[in-house]
């Protein structure tokens, strides 16, 4: 199916019925051209750096901000609104702040997709620690079982599924987020890469660079799929998901 | 009891099998005009396998269903269909009203006389005042009710029904039999119900078809010599009907593969 | 704890708490990038409340709109075609999944290269970015109705529109609504960013020429102004749901 639309593409490209448009052939020879030339390294760094760095951030901070607020029910209770609004706010927003901050390279991306990508951690963590089992919890009071034990027997294995689908989350953010902030402010990487193909008229490259965006943001889900996958496998718990 | 004119329904020669495995093999029988024909069975002989065979929702290996002397092959508007699970068949968005409507739309009827027909469907099934209720704001047994006034109402020859009432409590359940058997003699339709319920089967059928055997095929045909008029009491209490009760029973039980479960 | 007090009151803490925080942290503050929330919000006032209303806010809101409608029309009836295709649906599903983690506003040069900078382009990107997830979650939706439901359509011989219309589609609602809150979210993104590369008017064109030019307090105002767009857009769509899915609400219960 794939080969079939592929095929349309290239024809109706190649009779010229799409206008400015490239052939796939075209996009194809690109983005062979940008990779043995060793153009793509450097964007693709910046923009592997940016996502990583971001969605580290924004798991650790989660889960740290998050557990506390799932645990306690007044913590939740205290913040649910806030958070509600502020995970609707899209981190884009912030783009002329960040810029003025932090000017226009990657500490403003990073920040930006954290921003993005936290709430979902949050949230996910506090679904999880929300979801212990209260007849659990009184078992493991009553047997006065230590408090740390506690947290790494029973608290732990309920709010992992929730987290791994947390971080799948927050992976396709970060790549979302990191390849937007790029492209308007613009802040290098494969971002500023489409953007500085297509104002220098390198179209095929430009769409090289897009398809380069669009691989990077299916890998990403993929791979947190797969381990969100593995955190559910030993689980069997229903999962909350939010965004 | 009427067997002169052609039946209304009539299943010839029917095989199926889900790839290897045969499960009907040469089931044949049929339902006259107003007959009301039980079909008893074990749990997973295939009763469900032949009603959907029946009504045209799934296809036979070989033979063929006939819909006054006619072959089907396509869902026929002569034929409806009741199905066990009544919360599934039962639209959750529209109320009891529109879920009725719903089949009747095809039709082109004008608004009032859609509006009589839901009207009369509700009435037969005895929830007059159930229009404007959702689905899910009833009790199991009024939910089937709803289902029958659906089928009811775009008034078929054949009502075929399976297991309609496995999962509602005994009290919901002879209602609903005495439900079904006024339906039968107020309007005159072919009625076709599945069951594993012995009881239940005689207790209804005019005739009982006895379905066993792995790949399952009719067993027996037995009339039900009970009169048309039936009372959970009087009836069920009969020294016939008792007999009738205990030779299906046997037959079941005596059948060579009949592993019930 | 589920007192009215515990459940209006205490989730209304904590932002009242942060926005004195605010108002009195920024109040004496030096840094001029955080401008005292009292001047924002003068601000906000002498702007927003209404009088640049119809030169910046209407065009962004018509942006999303029509975006997030083309949008719902484009995802429910492919959704559902697609989605009662099944062989279909699983071949085209790579370039859907493609197309879905592609970040639309990569897709924004290329949509300025094709179209330019009008209203066009600002509706096609949020198109790009906001159809996918209503278009997969449809297809899921459809896919997922009960085969009870399909029996009983066809014994009933329904026809095509009322299959569709009246059983296919409301059965797929909850999914599908999913799918156009994530969609309204992308949406209001891709306005704003579209708004940032290339737009006279709107509210990502208003915040971005007051950072040019220096005036933080009507940049914060704007942010601010887009943020309570975005939760209000949020809270509109929430409300329709709460209606519209009533049933499944009240069926599951
Ligand atoms: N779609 C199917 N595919 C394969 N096997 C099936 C299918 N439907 C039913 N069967 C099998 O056919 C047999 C008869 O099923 P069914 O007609 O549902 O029995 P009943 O309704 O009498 O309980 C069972 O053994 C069941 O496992
Ligand atoms: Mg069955």
């Amino acid at each position: 199916m794939v080969a079939v639309l592929l095929v349309i593409w290239q024809i109706t490209a190649s009779v010229g019925q799409l206008g400015a448009v490239p052939t796939p052939v075209e996009v194809a020879r690109a983005l062979l051209a940008i990779f043995a030339s060793g153009a793509v390294w450097e964007p693709l760094g910046t923009t592997l750096a940016g996502w990583a760095i971001s969605l580290v951030l924004a798991v650790v901070v989660g889960i740290v901000v998050g557990f506390p607020l799932g645990t306690s029910r007044l913590a939740y209770r205290l913040s649910v609104f806030t958070l509600d609004f502020l995970r609707t706010i899209p981190a884009l927003v912030l783009v002329p702040l960040v810029v003025l901050l932090y000017g226009s390279g990657l500490e403003s991306t990073i920040l930006l997709a954290f921003l993005g990508a936290v709430w979902a951690v949050i949230m996910q963590t506090i679904y999880g620690a929300r979801d212990v089992d209260p007849t659990a919890l009184q078992t493991f009071m009553s047997f006065r079982v230590r408090r740390w034990d506690t947290v790494k027997f029973l608290l732990v294995p309920t709010a992992l599924p929730y987290i791994a689908t947390g971080v799948r989350l927050a992976a396709a953010i970060c790549v979302l987020v990191t390849i937007s902030a790029q492209v308007v402010i613009p802040a290098g990487g494969l971002g500023e890469q489409i953007l500085t193909a297509q104002l220098g008229g390198a179209v095929p490259s430009m769409y090289a660079y897009i398809f380069l965006c669009g691989a990077l943001g299916v890998g990403a889900n993929a791979a947190f799929g797969k381990l969100e996958g593995r955190a559910l496998a030993w689980h069997p718990s229903h999962r909350k998901v939010s965004a | 009891m009427q067997a002169t004119k052609t039946p209304v329904l009539e299943a010839v020669n029917i095989s199926k099998s889900y790839g290897e495995k045969q499960v009907l093999a040469d089931v044949s029988f049929s339902a006259g005009e107003g007959e009301f024909v039980c079909i008893v069975g074990p749990s997973g002989t295939g009763k469900t396998t032949l009603l959907r065979t029946l009504s045209a929702l799934g296809t036979a290996n070989s033979g063929e269903v006939r819909v006054n002397g006619m072959a089907i092959t396509r869902p026929p508007a002569e034929v409806s269909v009741v199905f066990q699970d009544y919360s599934r068949s039962l639209m959750p968005w529209m109320r009891v009203g529109k879920n009725i409507e719903l089949p009747l739309r095809r039709y082109k009827l004008s608004p009032a006389e859609r509006t009589t027909r839901v009207t009369e469907a509700l009435r037969d099934v005895g929830l007059e005042h159930a229009k404007d209720l959702y689905p899910w704001e009833m009790s199991g047994g009024m939910q089937q009710r709803v289902a029958i006034a659906r089928s009811l109402a775009y008034r078929p020859q054949v009502l075929i029904m399976d297991e309609p009432f496995a999962s509602v409590d005994a009290q919901t359940r002879a209602d609903l039999e005495d439900l079904m058997l006024d339906i039968r003699a107020r309007l005159g339709v072919t009625i076709v119900l599945v069951t594993h319920d012995i009881e239940e089967a005689v207790y209804l059928g005019d005739k009982v078809i006895v379905l066993s055997g792995r790949p399952a095929s009719v067993s027996a045909t037995v009339d039900v010599p009970l009169g048309r008029t039936r009372d959970q009491i009087s009836t069920k209490s009969r020294p016939d009907y008792l007999e009738l009760r205990a030779k299906i029973h046997a037959m079941i039980m005596q059948s060579p593969s009949s592993v019930s479960g | 704890m589920s007192s009215p007090f515990a459940r209006l009151i205490v989730p209304a803490l904590l932002p009242i708490v942060l926005i004195l925080a605010w108002w009195y942290t920024s109040e004496g503050g030096s840094s001029i990038f955080f401008p005292p929330l009292s001047q924002i919000q003068e601000r906000f006032q002498e702007l927003w409340l209404f009088a640049l209303v119809p030169e910046h806010v209407v065009p962004s809101l018509q942006s999303i709109l029509w975006g997030l409608w083309i949008s719902i029309v484009l995802g429910v009836g492919l959704g559902v075609l697609l989605g009662l295709n099944g062989y279909v649906a699983t071949a085209v599903n790579p370039v859907l999944q493609f197309l879905r983690y592609l970040p639309a506003v990569a897709l924004l040069p290329l949509a300025i290269q094709l179209i330019g900078i009008g209203q066009e382009m600002r509706v096609t990107i949020i198109v790009l970015g906001a159809l996918w997830p209503i278009l997969l979650n449809t297809i899921d939706g459809v896919r997922g109705i009960s085969p009870g439901l399909i029996d009983v359509a066809r014994s009933n011989r329904l026809r095509n529109f009322d299959w569709i219309f009246r059983v296919v589609i409301p059965s797929a609602s909850p999914q599908i609504f999913a799918g156009i809150r994530a969609s309204l979210a992308v949406s209001v993104i891709l306005m704003f960013a579209s708004e940032l590369l290339g737009a006279s008017r709107g509210i990502g064109y208003f915040i971005l020429e007051a950072q040019r030019q220096f005036s933080l307090p009507e940049m914060w105002s704007g942010m601010i102004l887009l943020g309570i767009i975005g939760y209000a857009l949020n809270v509109v769509l929430m409300a329709i749901e709460y209606f519209a899915l009533a049933w499944h609400r009240k069926a599951r219960i």
